[in-house]
């Protein structure tokens, strides 16, 4: 076991690396640029000063140099200033990560919460009414673009129904109310975005949860649970689920991209200031260190949840183990 | 009783069917077969009459548009959907309607392309990790890997914002993105078909790498490719209009859904159909994309013999 541990950890290192090259490379051979934007505007600067200022963001070294240097800035934990306001990259995540982890942790609390149950229940009565009113259901689900159910959503509960706020995190003046009222205008702004960024999971989860119960219904330790004369009940939730949610651990990793890096769409949507907003605003911005902050740190925290997914995987099924 | 066996009269009627269809199925070439059991899926022909159609108004759009999508009437701006406006007027005062058309040219050309350069990738990637395997093979899905662990949207946004933001980027960035599900579905296939007797004759015969991947093994690893292909219309479609939306893919005047809906964003307090007509398109299309889909998978699948 931690043979296997220690293997799917070096893995992951090598998997970060990876990441963070290939980010610093496209980032830097790339046409766009941060002394372009700064100095397109103005036609009198000067050559000259153009390379001053790549001299000061040590632009005009080696790419390999350049990149050497922010891997020994980045073992510890220092991702350096931003381009844009010279403020600790790392100070700037540790501010928008509460936000994210709030939406993503909600989002995939209901996701599971919701599309598991539905997942078993189309399984056990496949080809009802209900299974195909939610395969119907899923099917929307893949297909919407998140930001257009996001519009939708706005226009219905925030501009036509006026109950729901449609963008940020709190109402202006919500310091001043009381604690309840405050907690009830966090909810409120929490409604519409961990909805929209948890319909799309919904989606895909219950469509897995159902093939995976419906493979293991028909194997032969679920015919034998039967003829020993267990209940339905029994049957299904103390034989079939355990087996049938095993795959879905490894789901939940491999959805952990999507979560949050798919964030910064609707957290643009609804001006939500979480981490894929600031990597949407750096990259608008050429701001290179705070670039390689997010996606790192993004990886980061991917590889972590995909880590964790294979490691719970590899303790309920043994025969992973041995492999 | 003996209901259901039938007088001995219907049951020579049935063998006769019968026969008829083994013989049937015996003359039907592999398109043939995929075709009968396609039909029968009333969900995936909606969704290729639909493609159907909307390859055709793409195609023939400056044919049909009321208006002129560029054409700017201030005195008309922002007026809701009405018998002269289908689908309404911008904060421009252009007609919606006839840029939603001239949209679908944009989304359904950057679909194909894109996929059609996801799919080059892929097959190559996928063909050379599965048929040579060893080192090649772990050096190709380690870094398959790496490209699954960046989150995908934000590799495209940098991407974008580096190279500029042009309809010719949207493709080729999405091209070269969405090629590792693709690579790694056709590697799986390599790997069960490169030991079967076929490929041994081949190399027996002689023939080299190139042909016994591309002339031997390639075309029987294509069922699963082609359903992947549909589905990836679907996806870039998606992206495309996202992109687009975040004023990052297809520029101002040219029409695309996505770009109408930024406006719709901006005007959501006084102007629902600018959210909701660009908005529907993309769902339509995109869902026809993934019913046909899934409809080609069903009809490819050998487990599913009627």
């Amino acid at each position: 076991m931690i043979n296997y541990i220690f293997k799917r950890l070096l893995l992951s290192i090598v998997v970060l690396f990876g990441i963070t090259l290939i980010t610093f490379v496209i980032i830097h051979i790339t046409p766009g640029g941060p002394t372009i934007l700064q100095t397109q505007m103005n036609t009198k600067v000067s050559p000259d000063s153009v390379a001053r200022l790549k001299a000061l963001y040590d632009l005009d070294k080696p790419l390999h140099i350049q990149y050497i240097k922010w891997l020994k800035r980045f073992i510890k934990l220092d991702f350096g200033e931003s381009f844009v306001d010279n403020s600790p990259v790392i100070k700037k995540i540790i501010e928008r990560l509460p936000a994210t982890l709030t939406l993503n942790i909600l989002s995939l609390f209901f996701i599971f919460l919701i599309a598991i149950p539905i997942g078993i229940f189309s399984a056990v009565k496949q080809d009802s009414f209900y299974d195909k009113t939610f395969t119907t259901i899923s099917f929307i689900g893949f297909s919407i673009p998140t930001f257009w159910l996001a519009l939708l959503l706005m226009l219905l509960f925030g501009v036509y129904l006026q109950i729901l706020p449609i963008s940020g995190m709190r109402s202006p003046n919500a310091e001043n109310f009381p604690f309840l009222l405050n907690l009830w205008d966090r909810i409120k702004h929490l409604i519409l975005p961990v909805f929209v960024s948890a319909f799309g999971g919904i989606a895909s989860i219950s469509r897995y949860t159902r093939s995976s119960m419906l493979e293991v219904i028909r194997q032969d330790y679920i015919r034998v649970a039967r003829a020993k004369g267990l209940s339905e009940k029994e049957v299904i939730f103390k034989h079939a689920l355990k087996n049938a949610l095993l795959p879905i651990i490894t789901i939940l990793g491999l959805s952990l991209p999507g979560l949050i890096g798919g964030g910064f769409i609707f957290e643009t949507i609804f001006a939500w200031p979480g981490m894929g907003r600031l990597g949407y605003d750096s990259a608008m911005s050429f701001d290179y260190p705070v670039i390689m902050g997010v996606v790192t740190i993004g990886a980061l925290l991917t590889l972590i949840g995909n880590l964790i997914a294979d490691i719970t995987y590899a303790l309920v099924d043994p025969r992973i183990r041995y492999q | 009783m003996t209901q259901g066996l039938g007088t001995s009269k219907e049951s020579k009627k049935l063998k006769k069917i019968k026969k008829e269809k083994i013989m049937k199925d015996r003359t039907e070439g592999i398109w043939q077969i995929i075709w009968r059991r396609l039909k029968k899926n009333k969900f995936a022909i909606f969704g290729m009459v639909v493609i159907i159609l909307l390859s055709i108004i793409a195609i023939v759009s400056p044919l049909i548009s009321p208006y002129n999508p560029y054409e700017q009437n201030l005195t008309e701006r922002l007026q809701p959907p009405s018998l002269k406006h289908l689908c309404g007027t911008d904060e421009l005062g252009r007609d919606v309607f006839s840029r939603m058309l001239y949209g679908s040219r944009i989304s359904l050309s950057v679909g194909l392309i894109a996929v059609l350069i996801a799919t080059t990738i892929g097959i190559i990637v996928g063909s050379i990790s599965g048929y040579f395997g060893g080192v090649v093979d772990n050096i190709l899905m380690r870094f398959v890997d790496i490209m699954l662990s960046i989150p995908t949207l934000f590799l495209i946004l940098m991407l974008i914002v580096f190279l500029g933001p042009s309809i010719f980027n949207v493709m080729l960035v999405i091209g070269l993105t969405a090629w590792t599900d693709l690579a790694r579905l056709v590697r799986a296939e390599f790997l069960s078909l490169k030991n079967r007797e076929y490929v041994l004759a081949a190399k027996a015969a002689g023939a080299g790498h190139f042909r016994i991947i591309f002339r031997h093994i390639l075309p029987n690893a294509l069922s699963p490719v082609f359903v992947s292909v549909i589905f990836g219309v679907a996806g870039a479609i998606l992206l495309e209009s996202s992109l687009s939306f975040l004023g990052l893919g297809v520029q101002p005047p040219t029409a695309s859904w996505g770009n109408i809906l930024t406006s719709g964003k901006d005007y959501i307090e006084s102007a629902w159909w600018l959210s909701f007509f660009p908005g529907f398109a993309i769902f339509i299309t995109v869902m026809s994309y993934n019913l046909l889909g899934e409809g080609l998978r069903d009809a490819l699948d050998p487990r599913l013999i009627e």
